[in-house]
């Protein structure tokens, strides 16, 4: 197997995007909240991976800066705080969701088919390895959002929230040449310490805004 | 002082963006609340000054800043509503400081966060890169999650959160708009940072595929469209208002709305730029509407002062992208007039209503009656910020609500008959709630009134009703420009 | 000449499932017992077993009707007949023109729906309830089954197993997202199917969890033996099947040498023992799930099988 053939470094790309679209049904599928974690790390994983093979291909040395950002930060020491915050707070371990699972996977796979309607038409003409890469990102961030809102407890919303991201960061490492990418990449990191950070610093456990109306809207509770 | 900065050693943009940057860093090494908050007054007018420079001296777009007529003006009423609030504020923390509901460990992060939201506003304001923009918002968003929390109570905590999370989302998705864009973009002018830049792509707008920049659109309207507070994406907006500072509220109603409509707009640019796109009108039309209606609908039965009015932000923000969404020279006038009255006149009442939460002690309605007995001047304040709000004449906002109503119903009827349901649905609840705030027997206590919270007050007031009586015929000539270049 | 080649590698398929199933069945349990740190029985054991209840008097219940005594035979010679036609060691087979996935599938669902009717004949509450558990696992598994059959069908260009088995060990198949996920939803399905741990659990006879075990509760002597005979060959079957449509290096094909051939069959051998000893981890990883969550997990093949349809469907094979 030659890395240089075209082919199979698009099929390495394309494998690569693939898995983190299965491992985002598998964030979905999940109900207990260590294997979330688990599911999440294995999701920056594979961007890791999937960053560091674009820059190989692109050969674009400063992305490696990005897929180290993914692989130390995100596939380590983020799933490590999060067990932590877990830990810690006494969070539900079981993962409560709006709907159920199947419902929620079949909404999944519709958001993938919606993902493969909206950018197959109009990346045909650059180059398949563009194309898979935006289709796969525009999945994962599709999935990122179904699982935010699909989650009740704050710490699932949260990973929804960074698997979203990985999918940014995998759109924005495929098209070829954008400025600006590993800074946007560093600002999200940031982004992220920051959410983890600001779970635990002010102990949120619960989700504020859900599907409930009685959450919704404060002014209809009816005062004491 | 304007012929210092006019001399060519000095680029006044780069001082509009260093003033802030600079003073978040010494204000958040400052100790000393009383001497902070005069930094921080200081650091807003010289902004203020240094953006008024721009207007004489305009330096050159390169592929990461520019100024053009459009942004300037933003600019301006964004460093002049930020130096109205930072006095306003001065007051104000010194209150909630005296009463403990503050601490002052936390006066110093307010103030270095407020230098670093007005850095970051300017930032996105004059960026000519869209990805710049997009750090820029997204910066402006950490700042003000910060000063939303500030109270740390649970309310505040659980809005900031919720405020968070809402708006990364929605700014997530206008990245990816973002990224996308530059896809296209990049096969047209080939990559590097002159594939983001705003100018660049203005010019070949045409050349890009127009598929591609629907789907943007689309990323960046649900994106651009949360910070912007429109319908469905509000849901943070109402509590951020709430349960934040005062003059926070003020900056977000006032400014930071802004700047997500800004923000969409300079996409919209983009959009009309390519005459094979989707028209992107109809969309903001609907989203504008949308949210008219909602807001004006959710007016009716507040019981906190501040959501009352955040629900109004929500109705206005609808207005104005309805506005841009009808297009036109007259509409787009209608919707830039709007866009700085607005600002203006909600800061005024969240001025207002921030003082008036103060002296009587609570945010409730139900608690604040007969205020125009108790605090005359307060009290009739709020009566003649209500009337601005609500677009009665000789106001500001009555001429651009006129403006718009009159062009809607010349160019799309059946549109101007829910418009027009939506202003007297916002004008009747507003009425109805502020009668009984205004008038009656006073209840409750009644803390005198600082005179120190009048300045600012009285500026954004006086400036909203001289707009609604006459305004100068090289400004008017300026704005029609401005709305000409929206198209 | 090759007509007398191909029929001494189809009798000897024929019959290396059949002797190999029971062996295959007690290197699970052996491995299952191992890893909870018991002795465990020896490995030949499940032949023994099978001996005895051969020697055994069948005792049948006296409101049985003919179809009880038909089933077992029935249920057997299907699942053998299947087990015989997969490309195991060699795609050189006599009746290799049969091989195909739905011919396959067809068995298989007509040695279930045989079974299923034994289990009702005799009308005990068992039978019944076992029965319809065994039904809506199947309605839940099939369509799953089916997805993975478009995948290889829309990859390979075919449903005969040779060819898809030619095909895939020169493609590269391993790179394909949709081969897979087709692959993850083809685990979920031969769990499903051979009445494995999360599915239902082989060694229980509790009545809130039993499935596979309550249809053939009445069964006994040679009726049992055929019956837990089938099920020992399902689990040879699915292991090759997966083999053969996933992990095709090593089968022989056309134009082999006798060389190739007899390292196909070690190489077979070999991935059956692997597949036993994962099998075996997985189990013992696992817990056994509620019935109602079967819908979850099941659901969840069918989509992953789904997904790569559309994967498959959208970018072809690149």
């Amino acid at each position: 197997m030659e890395f240089s053939d075209p082919k199979v470094q698009l099929q390495i790309a394309y494998l690569l995007g693939g898995s983190m679209v299965v491992v985002n049904f598998a964030l979905l599928y999940q109900s207990r909240m260590s294997s979330v974690i688990n599911a999440f790390a294995i999701h920056a994983t594979i961007l890791g991976l999937a960053v560091a093979w674009q820059a190989n291909v692109q050969n674009a040395p400063n992305l490696y800066i990005t897929a180290a950002i993914a692989l130390v930060f995100k596939a380590l020491a983020l799933p490590a705080a999060l067990h932590y915050v877990v830990r810690k707070l006494n969070v539900h371990r079981t993962v409560e969701m709006v709907f159920g699972t199947g419902l929620t996977m079949m909404a999944g796979v519709a958001l993938v088919g919606l993902a493969v309607m909206i950018m197959q038409p109009v990346t045909q003409h650059s180059g398949a390895l563009v194309t898979i890469d935006l289709i796969f990102a525009m999945a994962v961030l599709f999935l990122g959002v179904l699982m935010m809102i699909t989650r009740r407890n704050a710490v699932t919303q949260v990973i929804g929230f960074m698997a979203m991201e990985n999918g940014l960061i995998l759109a924005a490492v495929g098209v070829h040449g954008m400025p600006l990418v590993v800074e946007i990449s560093v600002a999200l990191a940031v982004l992220v310490a920051f959410i983890v950070f600001g779970l635990f610093l002010f102990r949120i456990r619960e989700r504020f805004y859900s599907l409930d109306v009685r959450y919704l809207d404060p002014d209809s509770r009816i005062p004491q | 002082m304007i012929a210092a900065f006019d001399a060519t050693s000095v680029n006044p943009l780069y001082l509009t963006l260093g003033v802030p940057a600079l003073s978040t860093l010494v204000l958040f090494l400052l100790p000393g609340y009383r001497r902070a908050a005069r930094c921080n007054v200081l650091a807003s007018l010289v902004t203020l000054l240094a953006s008024l420079a721009l207007l004489w001296s305009r330096p050159a777009p390169n592929d990461y800043l520019f100024v053009d007529d459009f942004n300037i003006y933003l600019v301006l009423i964004t460093n002049f509503v930020c130096l109205t609030t930072s006095v306003f504020s001065v007051s104000y923390l010194t209150h909630e400081l005296d009463i403990g509901r503050l601490r002052r460990p936390y006066a110093r992060f307010y103030h270095a966060m407020f230098q670093g939201m007005v850095f970051a506003m300017n930032l996105a304001l004059v960026s000519n890169s869209l990805g710049l923009m997009w750090v820029a918002v997204e910066t402006a968003t950490l700042a003000t999650v910060v000063i939303v929390g500030l109270y740390r109570t649970e309310a505040a905590i659980k809005a900031s959160w919720k405020y968070f999370i809402l708006a990364s989302m929605g700014i997530s998705l206008a990245l990816f708009g973002t990224t996308l864009l530059y896809f296209t973009a990049q096969s047209v002018i080939g990559s590097g940072n002159a594939a983001l830049a705003w100018t660049v792509l203005r010019e070949r707008a045409a050349e890009l595929d127009p598929a591609v920049l629907n789907i943007t659109f689309v990323f960046v309207l649900v994106g651009y469209g949360t910070k912007a507070g429109l319908v469905p994406m509000h849901a943070w907006l109402p509590d951020a208002h709430s349960e934040g500072p005062t003059p926070i509220s003020a900056v977000l109603s006032g400014l930071l709305l802004n700047l997500g409509l800004y923000a969409l707009l300079r996409f919209k640019m983009l959009m009309g730029a390519n005459d094979q796109t989707l028209a992107p009108g109809p969309l903001m039309m609907g989203l504008g509407l949308a949210s008219l209606l909602f807001g004006a609908l959710m007016l009716y039965g507040r019981r906190d002062i501040k959501r009352l009015f955040a629900y109004s932000s929500i109705e206005h923000m609808g207005l104005i992208t309805f506005a841009f969404g009808l297009g036109g020279p007259l509409a787009n006038l209608a919707g830039i007039l709007h866009m700085v009255l607005h600002s203006l006149t909600k800061s005024a009442l969240f001025f207002t209503i921030g003082h008036v939460a103060q002296v009587k002690g609570t945010q409730e309605i139900a608690g604040i009656r007969g205020l125009t007995t108790s605090h005359p001047v307060l009290g009739w304040c709020l009566v003649l910020g209500v009337i601005a709000i609500a677009g009665l004449p000789p106001t500001g906002l009555f001429m651009s609500e006129f403006l718009l109503v009159s062009t809607t119903f010349a160019r799309e009827p059946l549109l101007a008959v829910p418009l027009v349901l939506g202003l007297l649905i916002a004008l009747g609840c507003l009425i109805q709630r502020v009668q009984a705030m205004a008038f009656g027997e006073p209840t409750g206590s009644a803390e005198p009134f600082k005179i120190s919270v009048l300045p600012p007050l009285a500026a954004h007031l006086v400036l909203v009703i001289v707009a609604g009586l006459y305004i100068p015929a090289p400004l008017m000539a300026w704005f029609q420009h401005v709305a000409a270049l929206l198209g | 000449m090759e007509l007398i080649t191909e029929g001494l590698i189809q009798i000897a398929q024929t019959a290396l499932v059949l002797a190999l199933a029971p062996g295959l069945t007690g290197l699970v349990r052996w491995v299952k017992a191992r890893l909870l740190r018991r002795r465990g029985t020896p490995i030949l054991q499940v032949y023994s077993d099978f001996a005895r209840l051969l020697r055994k008097k069948v005792v049948v219940a006296h409101n049985a009707s003919w179809l009880f005594r038909l089933v077992p035979y029935l249920v057997f010679n299907a699942v053998w007949t299947a087990a015989s036609l997969v490309p195991t060691f060699s795609t050189q087979l006599l009746f290799a023109p049969a091989a195909d996935l739905i011919a396959l599938i067809a068995l298989l669902s007509s040695a279930r729906f045989g079974l299923a009717l034994g289990a009702l004949d005799i009308g005990t509450s068992f039978g019944g309830l076992g029965a319809s558990r065994e039904m809506m696992i199947a309605s839940l598994a099939e369509p799953a089954m089916l997805m993975i059959v478009f995948t290889v069908s829309l990859f390979a260009g075919t449903t005969h197993l040779p060819a898809v088995a030619e095909y895939m060990s020169q493609h590269q198949a391993f790179l394909q997202v949709s081969v897979l996920l087709a692959a993850i939803a083809m685990v979920i399905v031969s769990l499903a199917e051979t009445a494995r741990i999360p599915v239902d659990n082989p060694a229980t006879h509790l009545e809130l969890t039993m499935v596979h075990e309550a249809m053939v509760l009445e069964y006994s002597g040679r009726h049992l033996a055929l019956i837990e005979a089938a099920g020992s060959l399902k689990l040879v079957l699915y292991l090759s099947l997966f083999c053969c449509l996933f992990v095709p290096w090593g089968i022989a094909h056309q134009a082999a040498t006798p060389l190739d051939i007899l390292a196909g069959l070690g190489i077979w051998v070999i991935k059956l023992a692997v597949g036993a000893v994962l099998l075996a981890v997985l189990e013992t990883c696992l817990a056994k799930m509620r019935l109602f969550r079967l819908a979850d997990l099941l659901g969840g093949g069918f989509l992953f099988g789904l997904l790569s349809v559309i994967l498959m469907f959208v970018f072809g094979s690149l």
